[in-house]
């Protein structure tokens, strides 16, 4: 079940004060966010396609572990992700997910999870970290200790300025790939 | 000369005495025992009620144990629950046994992957048009870009239309229990969950016990084969109808040989403070035995079997029996035809129960009938030539004295009884609406802790009771699955309105052939399909030539035979489809069990009946049927028999809740029918036998006081009546009627002289039937407590109010 996998999640918010331009800096800015909610595009490439499927909607963010994914085209759907549980509403279908039960979505959900709760501690505990770029403009890549537990995931990337997440890329170990693009804040 | 008249008859009744308990011992030893709610079932059932006992006796939830392994840690409690499940499922004792495991599930997505074409209800004959080729593959793009896109695409070349993730949805994903180190577990996680299907019916209480034990067997072992550390603390626990009917039979077995034991030891101790002679409370205990063992020989022969509430109602009869033997003891001139006739009352009050359609309380009058018979015929011409020559017994004749100086002086006080009766009428007439109990499960002999410990495994398991089944009758299996699909199509919109929250269908695993039949011929032959495939996809993104592997699977589809039951064979869907399913002497039957929506909340809501056979009339009205409409006039709670003729099935809907407590209803009113019987025949037989009416109701109304003053203060005292309270109160007249007899001859008698013991023997006599009842009244099994606590009181109040009365009524010269 990798009904999570593309999830992704970033926040807009007033500038944090400036601080160490490392890991560190960059978690406890993110960890200062309590909420965002933003405007997404995400593309799919996939081998088998000739071009890459496009969805787009909004993010929502709630400290420390309430997300939600609103995907208005192609079709609307609603993800949300409370307190380890993940509820599906598209069209006429719901679906309750425990993630106790899916240990293979943890990474997917960890990545970004985590990251937006500037959570470095739970971060390790499912993937090996490598920093690059700066506090000002940072590239996060986030690759699964746990080959057999990850599944097809290869490694996530996560973009960003600050304390904004730009962008989520979610490679996949066959070749296909998810980039999900994060807009300007919606105002509220 | 005197010696030898007696000699005869002695030497014949010992002898016949000795020949008969020889006959009941050997009848008795082959007796089989049970001890489920068939006692309480009807053996001449309507339709529903044939229905409803079917199922509760070998329906798909009869045969369900569920397992919970409590304690230690979640890892050890996995291991085994893995542990279990591996040998339970190698047993022939069960169909099936689900922990949530890995086992099977590849083999069971392998089936429903295979067989796409023909279980996905999304083919019609529009599926493969190339406007529905382009719409279901669009779908599935859109399904691509979505977040659960990852699932679907590495099913993508095969299945471009989409249909492995309509079968998942049509099964109902998400139902299942949710899982923790592989297995299922409770939702707090404390606890691992295992749910069993035995092959013995629920009714087949000792087949249940072996499976019980095989299950208790297999834990040992996988809990033996852990190391020491990881064992501590795990604990079995199981529930489930069979549980509960194997709990209940070792319960009232308990329960009678306690019982019995108390009884036997405090009327013993009874007499034997009366008559301070061993060899007389001996030779008093012979009726009782001889009586207990005619009882239970009497049963055997007449309904094969003996339920085991039997036996302990027949606890009541060492209280009742023993009276016999007080009576022949200690009266100096022995009244045999007033015994005679105290007898006869008491056999019309039971006989009352003979006719009943329920064999527990057919059983139940049976036995007490041939008890008191045999010990009655034994006290009267077995034990008189038993009595050594110099028997004595204590003398009980101030005993008397005081009694009658007690009774003398308490008659003044007898206008109390006056008051006691308004105040019981009263409280009555205060309690009339919730004085009878109307539920089935009052006389089950499920304890409360049983109760709350299924209702908990239930909830862990998110499998609550099943309460409503659609049950679909027809002559052939073919029928009955047609029939199933159009119900299934009529429930549909049910499940979006929130009514219901879904249901189990086995046409999810099976089609009908004729919808098989349909899916299939809705694929067109390969070069067609190709030429489809290439128009539909040229403005899609999603190349034909990438869709080689659909090409192929839905041409083998095309021309694969039928699916039968025999292709579900190594899967696990085919235990749920044989419990779904079921062939029998009268044709075919298929139920579609309801579940319950869920609110907001969590909670369950209930489901309402008349919409659902509305919903269940109107699918059979699409296809045509008009026999809906013939029962628009039937009570809304009532089930909906319809047939739909074309098809030759027949659908009822049934509430199992509301059937079983509409089954007690009509057995509630039956033995308040009944009863009436027996109280009218003791009334006509006391008009004959007393040839008065002015004596009639001397006899009959403290009798009548008693049962009115029990009824009042169980109600006072928050008891509903249930069945048992009205035999209770059918015994108090039977029982009773034996001491109002007694006063009644001491009125019309002249020989005074005889009171003092006769009014002992009385005492002693009610004594011990208080004791037994009373021992009874401290049962755990609810409906022989039911029964104690309405005969205890009743027949010592039955004694007081005849000794006040018979003061108090004229005394006339008619029977004397």
């Amino acid at each position: 079940m990798k009904i999570i996998g593309i999830l992704a999640l970033a926040v807009l918010a007033p500038l944090a004060h400036a601080a160490d331009s490392d890991l560190d800096r960059l978690m406890s800015a993110l960890s200062q966010r309590k909420h965002g909610h933003v405007t997404f595009v995400e593309e799919k490439h996939i081998a088998m396609l000739d071009k890459p499927v496009k969805s787009s909607g909004e993010l929502l963010y709630d400290a420390p572990d309430r997300l939600e994914q609103r995907t208005l085209t192609p079709k609307r759907e609603s993800l949300v992700l409370q307190n380890g549980v993940v509820t599906v509403d598209r069209g006429k279908r719901h679906y309750t997910l425990d993630l106790r039960q899916y240990p293979q979505v943890v990474p997917f959900i960890e990545s970004i999870r985590a990251t937006l709760a500037g959570d470095r501690a739970a971060l390790e505990r499912v993937f090996h970290l490598s920093f690059a770029g700066s506090f000002d403009m940072w590239t996060l890549t986030l690759v699964p200790l746990d080959s057999k537990l990850s599944g097809s995931l290869k490694q996530i990337a996560l973009e960003g300025t600050q304390d904004s997440i730009h962008q989520v890329e979610i490679l996949q170990s066959d070749g296909d790939r998810s980039v999900l693009t994060i807009g300007p804040a919606v105002t509220e | 000369m005197k010696e030898r008249r007696f000699a005869g008859p002695a030497v014949t009744g010992t002898l016949l005495w000795v020949a008969l308990v020889c006959v009941a011992i050997v009848i008795v030893v082959h007796t089989r025992f049970t001890a489920d709610l068939s006692a309480f079932l009807p053996a001449t059932p309507t339709a529903t009620q044939r229905l409803l006992v079917s199922q509760l006796r070998e329906g798909i939830a009869s045969r369900l144990i569920i397992v919970a392994i409590d304690g230690g840690e979640s890892s050890s409690r996995a291991q085994v629950s893995a542990g279990m499940a591996g040998q339970l499922r190698k047993s022939p004792q069960f169909t099936a046994v689900s922990n949530g495991d890995e086992s099977g599930q590849e083999r069971d997505r392998a089936f429903l992957f295979d067989h796409r074409y023909v279980l996905s209800e999304s083919v019609d004959p529009d599926r493969f048009t190339v406007a529905g080729l382009r719409g279901a593959i669009q779908d599935t793009l859109d399904l691509l870009s979505s977040p659960a896109g990852l699932l679907v695409k590495s099913l993508l070349a095969r299945d471009p239309t989409g249909e492995m993730v309509q079968i998942v949805d049509q099964v109902g994903a998400g139902q299942a229990p949710r899982t923790d180190n592989g297995v299922w577990t409770s939702k707090d996680d404390k606890r691992a969950l295992l749910v069993a299907q035995t092959h013995a019916a629920g009714s087949d209480t000792d087949g249940q016990q072996q499976a019980i034990e095989a299950i208790r067997g297999a834990y040992a072992n996988s809990v033996a084969a852990m190391p020491e550390a990881a064992r501590k603390g795990l604990s079995l626990e199981m529930s489930g109808p069979g549980v509960f009917s194997v709990a209940a039979r070792t319960t009232i077995q308990h329960e009678v040989l306690r019982l019995s034991l108390l009884s036997m030891a405090l009327i013993v101790a009874l007499l034997l403070a009366v008559y301070r002679s061993v060899p007389a409370l001996l030779l008093g205990l012979v009726p009782v035995a001889s009586g207990a063992l005619a009882g239970v020989a009497a049963v055997a022969l007449g309904f094969g079997v003996v339920h085991g509430i039997t036996l302990g109602f027949g606890i009541t009869l060492i209280g009742e029996a023993v009276d016999y033997s007080i009576y022949l003891f200690i009266q100096a001139r022995q009244s045999w035809a007033t015994i005679g006739l105290g007898v006869l009352t008491s056999i019309c009050g039971f006989a009352a129960l003979l006719p009943s359609g329920f064999p527990g309380l057919a059983q139940l009058g049976l036995y007490s009938i041939s008890g008191l018979v045999a010990a009655a015929l034994v006290t009267r011409f077995v034990l008189p030539h038993w009595l050594p020559s110099r028997f004595r017994i204590r003398n009980v004749e101030p005993l008397g004295t005081a009694v009658a100086t007690a009774v003398r002086r308490a008659h003044r006080a007898s206008w109390v009884l006056g008051v006691l009766a308004i105040a019981a009428a009263a409280s009555l007439y205060v309690h009339r609406n919730s004085l009878w109990n109307r539920e089935l499960s009052a006389l089950s002999p499920v304890t409360q802790a049983d109760q709350d410990l299924d209702a908990r495994l239930r909830a862990d398991l998110g499998a609550p009771d099943v309460r409503f089944l659609i049950v679909i009758s027809g002559a052939s299996q073919e029928a009955v699955l047609e029939e199933t699909e159009h119900v299934g199509a009529g429930l549909e919109p049910l499940i979006t309105q929130g009514v219901i929250g879904g249901f189990e269908t086995p046409t999810r695993y099976l089609p009908s052939e004729q919808t098989q039949r349909l899916r299939r011929s809705a694929i067109p032959d390969a070069a067609q399909m190709k030429a489809r495939l290439e128009e539909a996809t040229s403005t899609l993104p999603l190349r034909a030539s990438r869709l080689e592997p659909f090409l192929s699977d839905v041409e083998a589809a095309r021309t694969h035979p039928a699916l039968s039951r025999k292709d579900l064979e190594g899967t696990s869907m085919a235990a749920g489809y044989d419990s779904m399913v079921v062939r029998d002497n009268t044709g075919w039957t298929a139920l579609m069990p309801l579940r319950a929506a869920t609110s907001a909340t969590g909670a369950y809501i209930d489901i309402e009946a008349n919409k659902v056979r509305a919903a269940v009339a109107a699918a059979c009205g699409a296809t045509g049927a008009t026999a809906g409409a013939a029962h628009a006039d039937a009570p809304a709670d009532a089930p909906v028999p319809r047939a739909c003729p074309e098809r030759q099935a027949t659908v009822v809907v049934l509430d199992l809740k509301n059937a079983a407590d509409e089954l007690y209803s009509t057995y509630l009113a039956q033995v308040v029918k009944l009863s009436a019987y027996g109280l009218a025949a003791i009334v006509v037989l006391l008009l004959i036998a007393l040839r008065s009416p002015v004596r009639m109701l001397r006899v009959v109304t403290p009798l009548a006081l008693a049962v009115l003053i029990v009824a009042g203060g169980l109600a006072v005292l928050g008891h509903q009546l249930t069945i048992l309270h009205v035999i209770g109160m059918l015994l108090i007249v039977a029982v009773g009627s034996n001491y109002a007899l007694f006063f009644d001859r001491r009125a019309t008698d002249k020989q005074r002289d005889a009171v003092p013991l006769t009014l002992a023997s009385l005492v002693i006599a009610n004594a011990a039937t208080v004791v037994g009842f009373g021992v009874l009244a401290s049962s755990s099994v609810p409906i022989l407590a039911a029964l104690g606590s309405t005969v205890a009181p009743g027949a010592l109040l039955a004694l007081v109010f005849s000794a006040l009365l018979a003061e108090r009524l004229p005394v006339t010269p008619g029977g004397s």
